[in-house]
């Protein structure tokens, strides 16, 4: 275990985020947002994570960040354990991009405050124009003027926001970063220019990426391995290529055939599958398998045991009884 | 353009060749942004263009000014009968405005200056202007600083109860809303009377000379009036706290005082302005219904309210005594409210954009 300890940057075992939801006046359930999530991550590689809304892909990216403590399993960094007490200093190492440019930018800073908030709080710099000059070497990173430095964000559109949150994120100068759905709040055209700037900076600056969305295209463009999850689960992981030509769980299935595909032709050629039922409430999931409520498949013993994953050869992991 | 491929005759797309180039010059003006403002000058400028708040300012300023000039040029004391060369001149009762005793006439006849009465006398022979501006002196002192208690006691409160969160909240709340379901005049009638026998065994001079009624509106608002302004304050936090600039702050590494200081604070502070300009005509009104009901100063200390209710009892052939402190009340209350709307309407984040 130790050595591939060593090769790989974030290994997460068997991560747990439970959170305690009132149902009743007394009564208390337990939500299990993420239950069981174990993956790892290379120096340089970008793991993508994909799945339906409320599935747990934010909560994975922000327990692993410890923004929520995690109620069981381990989070290992460069081979150590990052615990509550380690934590400050691995904020310099993981860094993470928000979803909303609009929510994720203080209003009532300068984007070169915003910037050198990360400067500030671990004490990079020695002096002003130091502090300066490397706002400005991020700011040029990402593509932004000199100028924007002293403007307020509300003067910016959301492409030109997003990359204000990636400048944040970089200024620590992190080996790691969770991209939490970074694109899926802009719109189509921004949204080629900020991955292709994802791809180049990961070229520049050697970073790892947890690269967090619902969209299977864009996370199979930027991802070298991807992780499908259902309701707290993954479900399967694969070489990003291998999973989209060769997908083996059902539910992945299923989120490959929602893909739009820009032919008309072949996309009336194609067979969707459309899903029957709702997702299960993550405060009542089914017995054995999450997924068996609404698989073709299913069967008793789905019903009975919870499948783990294994392995399918070459690494690719599924966690399915029937396929 | 023969480079252009073919196009369908019912197609959308742009014919390129029907366009021009952009010179440099034009280009360069694409680029002129406006010039970047601070939310506080951004809002000042909106302030600035409303008239009605203009206008409040505007008034505010000279009452303030009529406050410290007056009893600089007004030769008369608000606490003393009118006095003509050294002497009393019990004549001078209920003089009509720019009126002069018969006593003041006959000195002036004689070659004398007499300070014309701008708002007449009072019943007790002493210069209703001069009590007027001593009036409304006190009612904004009480406005202003029973609003600055209840900026303190609210923001603390209110603060403690939204960033804490969880049972500290709940508690807290609880405490808020049992206040808030009290009939908030019958507790201050109850308690200036208590307050009243307690203070006045006391020897402390500073409650000596602010008389005890005046000490008895202040802890009343201090216990009583700070409620809604602690339950804007930590409304307004549970807001900004679940923005995910706070998160980013957290992922960052920055500790809670740092978030506080620089991302909370700065973010809930227009709707606190907003709150306290709002507060101070409200206290005013509350300290000058306790005055006319006959619980606020303390004679011969006037406000508007006990000017208001001494002038009642000649109400019938001396309706000028109402009107003045009427008045002034109302041009006070009137302009702190716009003034009030104006700044939410500038300052509010909710109506920006």
């Amino acid at each position: 275990m130790s050595n591939e300890n060593t090769k790989c940057l974030v290994e997460v075992q068997d991560l747990q985020q439970h959170f305690p939801i009132k149902t009743g006046f007394f009564s208390k359930t337990l939500l299990k947002a993420v239950d069981g999530v174990s993956f790892r991550i290379n120096p340089g590689e970008t793991l993508g994570l994909v799945g339906e809304s409320g599935c747990g892909k934010t909560t994975v990216g922000r327990t692993l960040l410890r923004l929520y403590k995690p109620t069981g399993g381990k989070i290992y960094f460069d081979g150590t354990e990052v615990t509550d007490r380690n934590m400050h200093s691995y904020r310099k190492e993981m860094q993470m991009v928000f979803q909303d440019p609009y929510s994720s930018l203080d209003p009532r800073m300068t984007v070169e405050d915003i910037i050198g908030e990360p400067l500030d709080v671990h004490k990079l710099y020695k002096s002003k124009g130091e502090r300066r000059d490397k706002i400005l070497e991020l700011m040029g990173l990402v593509g932004l003027n000199a100028e924007h430095a002293t403007r307020y964000v509300h003067e910016f559109s959301g492409g030109q926001r997003q990359r204000i949150g990636i400048a944040r994120a970089l200024a620590v100068n992190p080996r790691f970063i969770v991209c939490d759905e970074p694109v899926s709040a802009l719109d189509v055209s921004i949204q080629a220019q900020v991955i292709n700037m994802f791809e180049e900076l990961q070229e520049k600056l050697g970073v790892a990426y947890l690269f967090i969305a619902h969209d299977l295209l864009v996370v199979h463009h930027i991802s070298d391995r991807i992780a499908v999850m259902y309701l707290g689960r993954i479900v399967e992981t694969a070489d990003a290529d291998e999973l989209n030509d060769n997908p083996m769980h059902p539910y992945t299935l299923s989120l490959l055939s929602a893909v739009p595909i820009p032919d008309p032709e072949t996309a009336r050629a194609q067979k969707r599958i459309i899903l029957e039922g709702d997702v299960p409430s993550p405060l009542n999931m089914p017995s054995g398998c999450a997924f068996r409520t609404r698989c073709r498949y299913a069967t008793e013993q789905c019903a009975r045991e919870c499948p783990q994953l294994t392995d399918r050869g070459n690494g690719h992991m599924v966690a399915c009884w029937n396929k | 353009m023969d480079t252009a491929p073919n196009k369908n005759p019912l197609s959308l797309q742009i014919d390129v060749s029907r366009f021009e180039k952009a010179t440099d010059e034009e280009k360069r003006q694409q680029d002129v942004m406006s010039e970047s403002t601070t939310f506080f000058k951004d809002g000042m400028r909106k302030l600035m263009k409303n008239p009605l708040a203009v206008g409040s300012i505007v008034v505010l300023v000279l009452i303030i000014l009529t406050i410290i000039i007056a009893p600089l040029v007004v030769p008369y004391s608000y606490s003393d009968i009118i006095k003509v060369n050294g002497k009393r001149d019990k004549s001078a009762k209920n003089l009509a405005p720019f009126e002069y005793s018969k006593q003041e006439q006959k000195f002036i006849d004689e070659g004398g200056k007499v300070f014309p009465h701008i708002m007449g006398t009072d019943s007790m022979c002493r210069d209703y202007f001069i009590r007027v501006v001593e009036g409304t002196k006190i009612s904004l002192t009480v406005g202003l600083f029973a609003s600055i208690l209840v900026l303190i006691i609210g923001v603390l409160y209110g603060s403690i109860s939204g960033y804490m969160g969880g049972k500290v909240d709940l508690i807290m709340m609880r405490i808020v809303d049992i206040i808030y379901s009290l009939p908030d005049m019958l507790i201050i009638i109850l308690l200036s009377v208590v307050l009243n026998e307690t203070l006045a065994q006391s020897n402390s001079k500073i409650i000596q000379s602010l008389g005890t009624n005046m000490v008895s509106i202040f802890v009343v608002f201090g216990l009583l009036y700070w409620v809604g302004m602690a339950r804007l304050v930590r409304g307004e936090i549970l807001k900004i706290k679940s923005n995910e600039y706070i998160l980013a702050a957290q992922a960052v590494g920055a500790p809670s005082g740092r978030i506080i200081r620089t991302h909370i604070i700065p973010n809930c502070i227009s709707v606190i302005i907003i709150t306290t300009a709002l507060q101070i005509p409200s206290a005013i009104f509350t300290e000058s219904f306790l005055s006319f009901v006959g619980m606020g100063v303390k004679a011969p200390m006037p406000s508007l309210g006990s000017l208001a209710n001494a002038a009642r009892e000649g109400l019938q052939s001396y309706p000028m005594q109402l009107v003045f402190p009427a008045v002034t009340i109302v041009l006070i209350v009137l302009a702190f409210n716009l003034l009030g709307d104006g700044l939410r309407d500038a300052f509010d984040p909710k109506l920006r954009r």
